[in-house]
């Protein structure tokens, strides 16, 4: 019994030093590409604020909003959406 | 008033409504609340008219019911005084000789009523993931 | 096995460690292999905790009373699957279900931005482990679930026969799951500060796994609540005590969390309230798991175990230290960027109700911790009853209702005041309705907190309906859809606001509940003897016979009792019989042999089982306590402890049983009739509904990619959204 147990225990800490050592065996060293927190971030923001015009167009249509008021929050989220799509344009024609 | 102020003055009156309203709750509390004691010090300390908790030990022997009030008495855990006492209202199922109990009581002549359905037992001392405390506040 | 088992915690405690490490020098140094591997350290410790659970609970399953905790908790005579839930009812094994648990919820959470916020989830992950490292710490050197005695003892004491109940098994992995989940928003909260990034796609993450967290919180107290009530003999839902208030807490800031979030995504503002509270969160829920375990609180639940409560003051003591450390030292990167535009916006609604979930926490805080403080000042020990508390609460959470109404109709960013009134009107209308009907029927009386509490759920319900009613006009408007097909497709491109808006209503549902369950009680307690019958507000409830019921296989609640005394009722209005109750107390065996050989048969923890008639309109509750200890049936206990041998004891419980059919003694009996009870239950699944409307990933036609390369593309994108 004593010694099934320990063959069960070797076995975990094999499996977990496989399962942990992984990624420090295949990369060594090298960069990785796929990490790009700005353009991360910028979509990220992208969506919030496709969202945010989303929110507004139906606080408008069932009635919270005024008009003028409409517009000018309208306006203003879309140059900030504007904004933000420049942004990740200069990013992704700098990684192209 | 131009906008910066505006927002200072909104700033000093929600400050100001928080700090009223926290001292109320604290001053509240401490009148409110029922000082803990163990039998000893209630036989000392125990003033007739006012509220205290009770804590300690159940007598073993001292438990017995007439109808709908059990009588008991309520030991220092460590032994010793022990105070006898009346209580109304639903017991809880953890409640016998030996256990630890928390009931509030006051003082009336030169005997002690527990107050309706204030009785707690607490759990044994093994630790379990244990329900709310068989607390009766209906 | 329990080798295995220690084993298994050995390695989790070295694979903590080295994952902290890892994950640390990973993202410090920028090589990624590293950070990498720490977090495969947490899916790691997930399987070997899987391992180890496993070992615990096949011992608890086959018996093996070599454990100490299955000897401790279990027996030969537990119903299996009450077996299977003690793993969890002990110190020892509820720490390894929280560690277990809070790995499984780790390696989630970091599976799910295994892509994204690497440097943040980095930090993440060293802080989970670190965690993860401490429960495994506390179970290697204070409280071995694994610990065993040779040789093992034939039989267990049993499970303590108060958490026989179906309940035992979901309640505490529920909540658990709602503490560790709430440690996740911490460590991603830490870690954002230390990364120095807290913006949109934290902002993204962090909503989910708070969500999640705030669910499985809402959950496990409801649980506990409907347990208390339903199964325990006191017939409340809620007393004040401080394991309710210490989960109650965390879930209250996480409320407001999930509503200044938003703020903070919209407008850029509230950044150190928001890392604050989420902060917060975390360590309210360390402290609650803490409170549950140590003996610092002396009042209720003093449970043994006091060596843990020295280990978790300091890791409370290093989370507010530590906490307190970033947000002061990264305050430049917190500052706002916009202000507030306006006190008509939806934004100073949710910073309204902020300040209350805050305020309703503190009050809560305060009167939970209050024999501490009060020692500390006073050097007396003095405690706060339930009365002191309802006093503050209920005021506040009248105002939440009220808020949680308002909200919904005002705009984002700013609103004129004619537009507020116009859309306030509906609803201060049904308000005013329900005052009226209130009010002639007689009904509001002089309880005048819970009338004003129906108004404020009447105003919720109004502005609710009107913003389905409004948003599905504008659907049909917009795309010529049937009404419920226009319905079902507005909720689905909009379900943030609209599952929010149906948790609005499934509060406001249960509050109602609870003001009329607490306000229009009727409770009565008495002795009766077969054929007597009593009134209880608008029923008549009758003591018909009694009930015994002996041996384990057949006690009614499946609860493996040896003995079961109780009464048959019969519950009329005006001459119309309504329901027959059964409710009855269990009496469980002990191990004290000093009983003698038929009293340990009975001289265990004796367990009430309540009956109750549950509807719509009104619950009809009944508990007895039968007179055991009546002189007749002492009696035969005592000649059956001389004349008989423990073989053969259950003789005499028959003849008990057969003696108490016969000459029932006088039992007492608790009748409680409490309208609308049910309706906090019902509010609470409609707030889960809501809640999962809420979190469900959009339709894919919504979050659509679009990939831009030009501003006219940007724009007929915007228009299509």
């Amino acid at each position: 019994m004593g010694l099934l147990i320990a063959l069960i225990a070797l076995v975990l800490i094999g499996v977990v030093a496989v399962i942990v050592g992984a990624p420090l065996r295949r990369a060594r060293g090298a960069r990785d590409v796929a990490f790009a927190p700005e353009r991360d971030e910028l979509e990220a923001a992208r969506e919030a604020k496709y969202r945010e015009i989303r929110d507004a167009q139906l606080d408008y249509r069932t009635g919270k909003l005024s008009r003028e008021d409409y517009e000018a929050i309208d306006a203003q989220l879309r140059a900030e959406a504007i904004a933000i799509l420049d942004q990740l344009e200069r990013l992704t024609s700098k990684d192209a | 008033m131009n906008p910066s102020r505006k927002r200072t003055v909104r700033l000093v009156v929600a400050l100001s409504t928080a700090v009223l309203l926290a001292s109320a709750l604290v001053y509240t509390s401490f009148s409110a609340a029922s000082p803990a004691l163990t039998p000893s010090e209630l036989v000392r300390q125990a003033q007739p008219g006012r509220s205290y908790q009770l804590t300690g030990t159940v007598v073993a022997g001292s438990v017995h019911r007439s109808g709908a009030v059990l009588d008991f008495s309520v030991q220092d855990r460590a032994g010793g005084t022990s105070v006898p006492l009346s209580y109304t209202g639903t017991v809880p199922d953890p409640f016998r000789a030996g256990r630890e109990v928390i009931v509030t009581v006051q003082k009336q002549g030169s005997s002690f009523v527990g107050e309706r359905n204030s009785l707690i037992t607490k759990c044994p001392s093994k630790y379990t993931t244990a329900p709310p405390s068989e607390n009766q506040n209906v | 096995m329990a080798g295995l088992g220690f084993a298994c915690l050995l390695l989790a405690l070295a694979v903590c460690a080295y994952g902290i490490g890892a994950s640390l020098y990973g993202v410090r140094s920028g090589r990624v292999e590293f950070s990498e591997s720490g977090r495969r350290a947490v899916y790691a410790l997930a399987g070997i905790l899987t391992v180890a659970f496993l070992v615990l609970e096949l011992a608890f399953l086959r018996n093996d009373f070599a454990f100490n905790t299955v000897a401790d908790t279990s027996s030969r005579t537990t119903p299996l699957l009450y077996r299977a839930a003690a793993v969890w009812s002990s110190q020892e094994g509820s720490l390894l279900l929280w560690a277990w648990l809070l790995s499984l919820w780790s390696s989630l959470a970091l599976f799910l931005t295994r892509k994204r916020l690497r440097d943040v989830a980095a930090y993440a992950t060293a802080i989970l482990l670190g965690f993860g490292g401490f429960f495994v710490s506390l179970m290697v050197f204070y409280a071995n679930p694994f610990a065993t005695t040779h040789p093992a003892p034939p039989e267990g004491v049993g499970l303590d026969p108060l958490l026989r109940f179906p309940t035992m098994m979901i309640h505490p992995p529920m909540l658990y799951s709602g503490y560790t989940l709430c440690t996740i928003p911490l460590a991603f909260g830490m870690g954002a500060l230390l990364a120095r990034r807290v913006d949109a796609d934290w902002i993204k993450a962090i909503r989910r796994f708070s969500f999640a967290a705030w669910l499985f919180l809402g959950c496990g107290i409801l649980l506990g609540a409907r347990w208390s009530y339903s199964e325990l003999g006191w017939g409340g839902y809620w007393g004040w005590d401080a394991v309710e208030n210490a989960s109650l807490m965390p879930w209250l800031t996480g409320t407001a969390f999930l509503h200044s979030l938003m703020i903070q995504e919209k407008r850029g503002m509230l950044k150190v309230w928001n890392v604050s509270l989420v902060l917060a969160t975390g360590t309210l829920a360390i402290m609650g798991t803490f409170l549950v375990r140590s003996g610092i609180l002396n009042s209720i639940h003093a449970f043994g175990g006091a060596t843990l409560g020295v280990p978790f003051v300091v890791l409370i003591a290093a989370l507010l230290a530590g906490s307190t450390y970033l947000v002061v030292s990264r305050r430049e990167m917190l500052r706002s960027e916009h202000r507030l535009d306006s006190l008509l916006s939806r934004e100073s609604i949710f910073l309204a109700n902020n300040l209350v979930l805050v305020g309703l926490c503190f009050v809560i805080l305060w009167g939970t911790y209050f024999p501490l403080i009060s020692e500390a000042f006073t050097g007396h020990e003095a405690s706060v009853g339930p009365p002191w508390f309802d006093r503050y609460t209920v005021p506040l959470a009248l105002i939440l209702v009220l808020l949680s109404g308002i909200g919904p109709v005002i705009a984002w960013r700013r609103m004129t005041l004619a537009s507020a009134r116009r859309n306030l009107l509906i609803p201060s209308c049904c308000a005013l309705l329900a005052l009226v009907v209130l009010l002639g029927t007689g009904v509001a009386g002089d309880k005048s907190l819970a009338t004003a509490m129906f108004c404020c759920a009447a105003f919720v319900l109004g502005s609710i309906g009107q913003e389905f009613f409004r948003g599905t006009r504008v659907r049909r408007a917009l795309a010529g859809e049937a009404a419920p097909l226009a319905l079902v497709a507005l909720v689905r491109r909009n379900r943030r606001r609209y599952g929010g808006y149906v948790v609005h209503l499934g509060i406001a549902v249960l509050f109602v509940g609870v003001a009329a369950s607490s306000s229009f009680q009727h409770a009565s307690e008495l002795g009766l003897s077969p054929g007597q019958s009593t009134r209880v507000g608008a029923y008549t409830v009758r003591y018909v016979r009694p009930t015994a019921t002996l041996t384990p296989k057949y006690d009614a609640a499946h609860t493996g009792s040896t003995l079961s005394l109780g009464a048959v009722l019969d519950v009329t209005k005006s001459g119309h019989h309504v329901s027959t109750l059964y409710p009855s107390e269990g009496f469980y065996a002990s191990e004290e042999a000093s009983q003698g050989s038929v009293g340990s048969l009975i001289a265990g923890q004796p367990v009430s089982h309540v009956a109750m008639d549950a509807g719509i309109t009104r619950d009809v509750w009944s508990a007895i306590a039968p007179d055991i200890e009546a002189p007749a049936l002492q009696r035969i206990v005592q000649i059956g402890n001389k004349t008989l041998p423990p073989e053969d004891a259950l003789v005499a419980l028959a003849a008990l049983a057969r003696a108490y059919l016969q000459h029932p003694p006088v039992a007492q009996f608790h009748f409680i009739v409490s309208p609308l009870v049910m309706w906090i239950w019902l509010g609470g699944l409609i707030v889960v509904g809501g809640a999962l409307i809420a979190i469900w990933p959009a339709p894919s036609v919504v979050r659509r990619r679009v990939a831009v390369r030009s501003r006219v593309r940007a724009a007929r994108g915007l228009a299509r959204a």
